[in-house]
């Protein structure tokens, strides 16, 4: 009884997994663009200031290509799971909520749907990451680990913050006062050193994406400022607490 | 043991009480409908009753599940298409099918099968490769009704499965609905706003109001309880207590030189009417219809909703069309 009740969970995981990449797979210019989008950062914004500046002795834009990558975590990640608020309101969440599977269950199907749709993307980004000299191609697989357990964060953050948003109005909000902060206070496009000023300094290191981002260049550029038990520990903490609070409001989601 | 039993169900939503204490006993088999103006708490019943609305007080039992505490077991039994459209437009119709059988546990091996015979039951085998946006409002419904019932559900639940669709299509669902509750067994509950449908669907009706259950019976016998037929006759000076003793009228009433009379079986007793009366310019016969009962006993007419909340049911089609596109 209790094996068959767990099989059939299972089954409404992969149930909504494979609904999430369905979709994927048809929303092609979504695809692009967030192929497109973190390419042009890297060519024009660091090839622009990179022209006059390296950073440990690595060409700038080499320098921010774990911060790109991380970037584009970021972005696709939590504007996955905001986009339950559309489901919602085209009420395609009702008919699978209403459908013997825990919320539980239907939470995680969502989850790894995300991660799947990030890191398939992110695969797409190391993909051109000759075109970095100072990227260790070995480093890899680390810093894939490192974005994997980032996106399991952060998809459960945009699918707590789906959960409770009533109206797409929200999305504005959420991506000017905490997406876009969350980007540019992670390290991503400058190091935390000395240099910052105190407050910012102060600012960076409390954000969880800042460790993601270290471990990340420690992976590939060998350049990092934390110790990377401590990037890993930061990171799979956040994870651990963006899932349980992302299925508690999404269990309670009405 | 009917198979959907309710006792004093209630839903309040802070001050508003949606629905006030309806008690049901619906049997295996049969086709229910549940009728009401906008508002009646219709939706909020049957969201209970599918356990994705909470209970305020009172109690259902659906196949014998508490439908409080075992929703689980509930959710297993029941198949809804709600009142709102909720395909998931991106996918395609046997996508659609697909996704709603593995939620409930449809196993591999019987999964394919179910679904052809789904998309035959609702003919929309040749389209069912096609993404559902591309589908007509009527096509949708219907992929609906077959998602309803692909887990063979024991209670299927219809809320408005025909709003915003044309005469024709709406007479074609309503084939389906028929023709999917006798195959499958199942019992149907449903709600529609179109009287002349439910009258000719269902084996009995519910009539809600201001979320109570003020009348339930068979359609026909519920326009029995009109008191048989309404003839309205222009006549001179008719002897209306004579007419009145007559064993087949229940009523007469006299007016403005037109005579109403409401008996039993009009097609048998007009004539011996008729020659009692002197000068008769014309004759009209009105077989009563679930609209008249549902006049006489709610004060308005299902469509044009004079109370409270007056416009939502042309909201829902507005609605309805919209994500149609
Ligand atoms: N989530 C909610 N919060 C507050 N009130 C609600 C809610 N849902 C329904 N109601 C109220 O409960 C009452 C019954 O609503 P319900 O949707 O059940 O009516 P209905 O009979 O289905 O009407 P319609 O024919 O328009 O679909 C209405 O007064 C409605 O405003
Ligand atoms: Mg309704």
């Amino acid at each position: 009884m209790g094996e068959r009740r767990l099989q059939k969970e299972l089954m409404g995981i992969y149930a909504v997994w494979w609904r999430e990449f369905k979709v994927f797979q048809r929303e092609k210019s979504r695809i692009i663009s967030s192929i497109v989008q973190p390419l042009m950062w890297l060519f024009l914004f660091g090839s622009g200031i990179g022209a006059s500046i390296s950073v440990s002795d690595v060409n700038y834009r080499d320098y921010i290509y774990p911060g790109v990558l991380t970037m584009s975590v970021l972005f696709g990640s939590v504007f996955f799971g905001l986009y339950i608020v559309w489901d919602r309101k085209l009420d395609v969440l009702k008919a699978v909520l209403v459908a013997p599977v825990s919320r539980l269950s239907i939470f995680l199907g969502k989850v790894l749907g995300g991660c799947t749709d990030v890191i398939l993307q992110v695969l797409i980004l190391f993909c051109f990451s000759f075109l970095f000299p100072s990227v260790n191609p070995w480093g890899i697989p680390l810093a894939l680990l490192l974005l994997l357990i980032t996106s399991i964060a952060l998809v459960s953050m945009g699918l707590a913050l789906g959960s409770m948003l009533e109206s797409l109005e929200g999305f504005q909000v959420i991506s000017s006062f905490l997406v876009f902060p969350l980007f540019f206070l992670s390290g991503a496009l400058f190091p935390v050193d000395d240099k910052l000023p105190v407050w910012l300094q102060g600012m960076v290191k409390l954000n969880p994406l800042t460790y993601a981002v270290d471990g990340v260049r420690g992976a590939l550029l060998n350049v990092q400022i934390f110790p990377f038990y401590v990037n890993l520990s930061v990171i799979t903490i956040f994870a651990i607490v963006m899932f349980g609070l992302g299925s508690v409001l999404f269990s309670r989601m009405k | 043991m009917a198979i959907i039993e309710t006792k004093s169900l209630t839903k309040t939503y802070g001050k508003i009480q949606a629905v006030r204490g309806i008690d049901l006993n619906i049997e295996k088999g049969e086709i229910f409908g549940l009728l009401g103006p906008n508002g009646a708490g219709k939706t909020t019943t049957i969201g209970m009753l599918c356990t994705i609305i909470n209970v305020t007080s009172g109690s259902a039992f659906i196949a014998g599940c508490n439908v409080i505490k075992e929703p689980d077991r509930v959710r297993r039994k029941v198949g809804i298409v709600f009142q709102d459209p909720t395909l998931d437009t991106v996918l395609t119709g046997r996508e659609n099918l697909e996704l709603h059988a593995r939620l409930y546990g449809i196993s591999a091996a019987y999964r394919q099968n179910r679904i052809d015979e789904m998309l035959e039951l609702v003919d929309l085998k040749d389209r069912s490769n096609d993404i559902t946006r591309t589908y007509s409002g009527g096509m949708r419904r219907r992929l609906e009704l077959a998602r309803g019932l692909l887990h063979k559900p024991a209670v299927l639940f219809l809320d408005e499965p025909t709003l915003g669709l044309d005469p024709q299509t709406r007479a074609r669902t309503w084939e389906y609905i028929k023709k999917m509750a006798k195959m499958e067994q199942t019992t149907v509950v449903l709600t529609t706003h179109y009287m002349e449908e439910a009258e000719q669907v269902c084996d009995r009706v519910g009539i809600i109001d201001h979320g109570r259950i003020i009348a339930i019976d068979a359609p026909d016998n519920l326009k029995e309880s009109m008191g048989g037929d309404l003839v309205v006759i222009r006549a001179k000076d008719p002897p209306v207590e004579r007419i009145k003793a007559l064993h087949y009228v229940s009523t007469v009433n006299f007016s403005d030189g037109a005579l109403e009379v409401t008996m039993k079986e009009a097609h048998l007793h007009l004539a011996e009417l008729l020659l009692m009366l002197r000068d008769v310019e014309c004759v009209e016969v009105r077989v009563p219809t679930l609209s008249d009962v549902f006049i006489k006993l709610t004060g308005r007419d299902i469509r044009e909703d004079g109370s409270e909340d007056s416009g939502s049911w042309v909201d829902s089609v507005a609605r309805y069309r919209q994500k149609g596109n």
